[in-house]
């Protein structure tokens, strides 16, 4: 399986190991005796952030070493597998075709977990969406909507616009990702290309500030029309007040403990 | 109100858009906006009237405002203004875990909460890798109130259109049947709506006993109260003169705005994303995607009566199954068999509400500690799902409901977007309306069947 659960690394074992080998000084292990422990503890100036003060992951069973870190791929080589291949060979046959270089308007493919995802370079993202709605081997009729992502940390590349396109004459889907910079941020829009794009780039646009070049009309759809900010970007605070229940203070829901 | 737009916007969006002259309405300011459509009228003779309809308008289905420009009887456009329900279901799922998800997203579209459930539930599978490890009687009892839930948004959606267009007997009728099926989601589920049954994994419970008796005992007269509703409906004159050839979308225009479901097959495609792209076991069960050819609002409401017969059908097939299966046990559970994902699934009634059952309690406290800390971390940490994205659909009662889904390998999502059918359907008013009678604005937004709660999340 690729949940997050898998053996318990080899490391938990070894440190156990060790502790027990060590033979402490007299001192420290006076100084680690609870009561000591508690007493210092209780002296302490508190200062509460959160719930119940834990700054960092709150882990403290080692449940949370069980994890299995593993990246989503970046890049995919061939074979995608599935119908994946095909696809793509058709893609680069329509582009050539219409005079666009394939690596020129695609940056990376990535097939992962049975769904096929082109990189799209911006610029050209007009020109490959009209070539997969309009070659007859690809044939992506519709498109099922613009999904922004705010990758905070991804530097140059914060925001994505995701376009989920179907072929109904093929029962295949594929996904383009456009990726721009904070600082510039700009997309070609589809709407030319699909016109069911027109809300879901207004949306795109209220809620990450996505800003689609070409669109017909690109107000707000979701927010008011004075309001400041887009709000599903990871820089905007959700907000939110403590509640007090039972007696007990909750903190809002995104100042609240949680596990990295 | 004036003319210029959000500064950020680019060039569209200003007096000479693409689209015509583009207005900002802010609410009380129709005088302006009248005294401005009459002073860009560009039309001779008539005059021409800008009438706002909603967003508390009965016959909006919810908080939808619809801005008509009107000369005389004739609608010459239609502008629709959204966003009165934007509640930011989409950014809160982003500060819970991946369970606790489920409580957000069902409350979208809240006429279908089991299909947003079940199409978030696939999402987060598929991320996980879990999705053939599904338990098989979760998806049987998944796709039964899939189907249920099928039923009961179409009775919402026809019974509300006939009272719209005059006819409370309709309405009365079709929620006569639907208040009998959510009768059996409180019984199944506790609610009558916001369920959260269907989780990662599988279910929150099985069914309770006595639920396949009750199902049975509703199934036995679902025929006739849908014969009832058709015989009052199908061939009613004032019916058919009011929605036949009215709200007119072909294919073509359907595959342009991205409209799906009902909408589209009733311009004779016989696209179903059970049949096509089947999930939770739809392919073992035999039923038939019922299409009109029509593309008008009379063709919709044929295709939605015979979905419901369709859907008792795959109902009465998922009865079946489970009666043949026995009762939940160990052998056969609703939750996924896996310590770190699977979610202490069967809940019982205690003193002070639901919660977990005594013999989970006594497993958890008596037996096994690994069995308590997998419990205790569930609930508080909740699981890791490894990193990347998936879009998951599935075909909800108004269309492809999608859900995009981004992980970034943490114990909440990265993100969530949820492709919602009303949302983009709506999109199609403008076509449905203009160049129509003002009066058949109202069948033509009831052909849709949006649900506000959806297409603002």
């Amino acid at each position: 399986m690729s949940g997050p659960a898998g053996p318990a690394g080899p490391e938990e074992v070894h440190g156990a190991q060790a502790a027990q080998g060590a033979v402490p000084a007299a001192d420290e292990a006076n100084a680690s005796l609870p009561a000591r422990a508690g007493e210092e503890r209780l002296a302490e100036p508190v200062v509460r952030t959160g719930m119940f003060g834990v700054a960092t992951t709150g882990d403290t069973s080692g449940y949370g070493r069980l994890r299995v870190h593993r990246p989503p791929p970046l890049e995919s080589s061939r074979p995608y597998g599935s119908y994946f291949d095909t696809v793509a060979d058709a893609l680069g046959a329509a582009l050539q075709a219409a005079g666009v270089g394939y690596s020129d308007a695609i940056e990376r493919v990535v097939a992962d977990r049975g769904e096929l995802t082109f990189h799209v370079r911006r610029q050209l993202l007009p020109e490959v969406a009209a070539q997969f709605r309009d070659d007859p081997a690809l044939r992506f009729e519709l498109c099922t909507g613009v999904s922004g992502v705010h990758y905070l940390e991804d530097t140059d590349r914060e925001l994505h616009a995701v376009y989920h396109l179907l072929s109904i004459t093929h029962n295949r889907r594929v996904r383009l990702e456009v990726s721009t910079p904070d600082t510039d941020r700009h997309i070609p829009s589809l709407v030319g290309v699909y016109p069911t794009c027109n809300w879901h780039e207004r949306e795109t646009w209220d809620f990450f500030g996505i800003i689609f070049d070409g669109h017909p009309a690109l107000t707000r759809i979701q927010m008011p029309d004075d309001w400041k900010g887009h709000p599903q970007r990871k820089d905007y605070p959700l907000g939110g007040i403590p509640v007090e229940y039972r007696g007990a203070k909750i903190p809002a829901p995104d100042e609240r403990r949680h596990y990295a | 109100m004036s003319a210029p737009q959000t500064p950020t916007a680019p060039a569209g969006a200003d007096d000479d858009a693409a689209e015509g002259r583009v207005y900002t309405v802010s609410g009380e300011d129709w005088d302006e906006v009248v005294a401005a459509a009459n002073e860009a009228r560009d039309f001779e003779g008539g005059e021409r009237l800008v009438i706002n309809m909603g967003p508390q308008h009965p016959s909006t289905h919810g908080v939808l405002r619809l801005i008509l420009t009107l000369e005389g009887e004739t609608v010459v456009e239609v502008r629709a203004s959204i966003g009165y329900l934007h509640t930011g279901i989409e950014k809160n799922m982003e500060f819970r875990t991946w369970t606790q998800g489920v409580t957000f997203c069902t409350r979208m579209d809240y006429l279908m909460p089991f299909f947003n459930e079940a199409a978030y539930c696939i999402a987060v599978e598929r991320l996980l890798g879990i999705e053939d490890r599904i338990p098989e009687r979760a998806q049987i009892i998944r796709v039964m109130l899939m189907e249920f839930n099928r039923v009961s948004s179409h009775l919402q959606g026809i019974g509300p259109m006939g009272m719209e267009l005059g006819a409370t007997t309709i309405f009365l009728q079709g929620l006569r049947m639907r208040e009998r099926i959510l009768d059996l989601y409180e019984m199944i589920t506790g609610l009558r709506m916001n369920h959260a049954y269907i989780r990662p994994g599988g279910l929150a419970q099985d069914l309770p006993p006595g639920a396949l008796e009750a199902i049975r005992t509703f199934m036995d007269g679902a025929p006739k109260l849908v014969h009832d509703l058709r015989t009052l409906i199908d061939a009613n004159p004032v019916f058919i003169g009011r929605t036949k050839g009215v709200a007119y979308l072909d294919l073509a225009s359907c595959m342009a705005l991205g409209v799906t479901g009902p909408m589209l097959r009733a311009t004779g495609l016989p696209w179903d994303l059970r049949k096509s792209q089947p999930y939770c076991g739809y392919e073992t069960y035999d039923f038939d995607v019922p299409v009109t050819d029509t593309c008008d609002a009379y063709g919709r409401y044929i295709l939605r009566m015979e979905e419901i017969e369709q859907s008792l059908k795959i109902v009465q097939q998922c009865v079946d199954r489970l009666a043949a299966r026995g009762p939940s046990g160990p052998d056969d559970p609703v939750m996924i068999r896996d310590a770190k994902i699977g979610w202490p699934a069967q809940l019982s009634l205690g003193p002070d509400g639901l919660g977990p059952s005594p013999e989970h309690i006594a497993h958890i406290m008596g037996q096994s500690m690994e069995a308590l800390i997998h419990h205790f971390k569930l609930i508080t940490e909740g699981f890791r799902v490894p990193a990347g994205q998936v879009y998951a659909a599935v075909e909800s009662a108004r269309g492809e409901l999608g859900a995009h889904v981004v992980s970034d390998g943490t114990t909440r999502p990265y993100r969530v977007h949820f492709r919602d059918p009303s949302f983009t359907n709506l999109q199609s008013i403008a076509s449905l309306c203009e160049g129509g009678q003002v009066a058949d604005v109202i069948p033509a937004i009831a052909s849709i069947d949006p649900v506000m709660g959806g297409v603002d999340r």
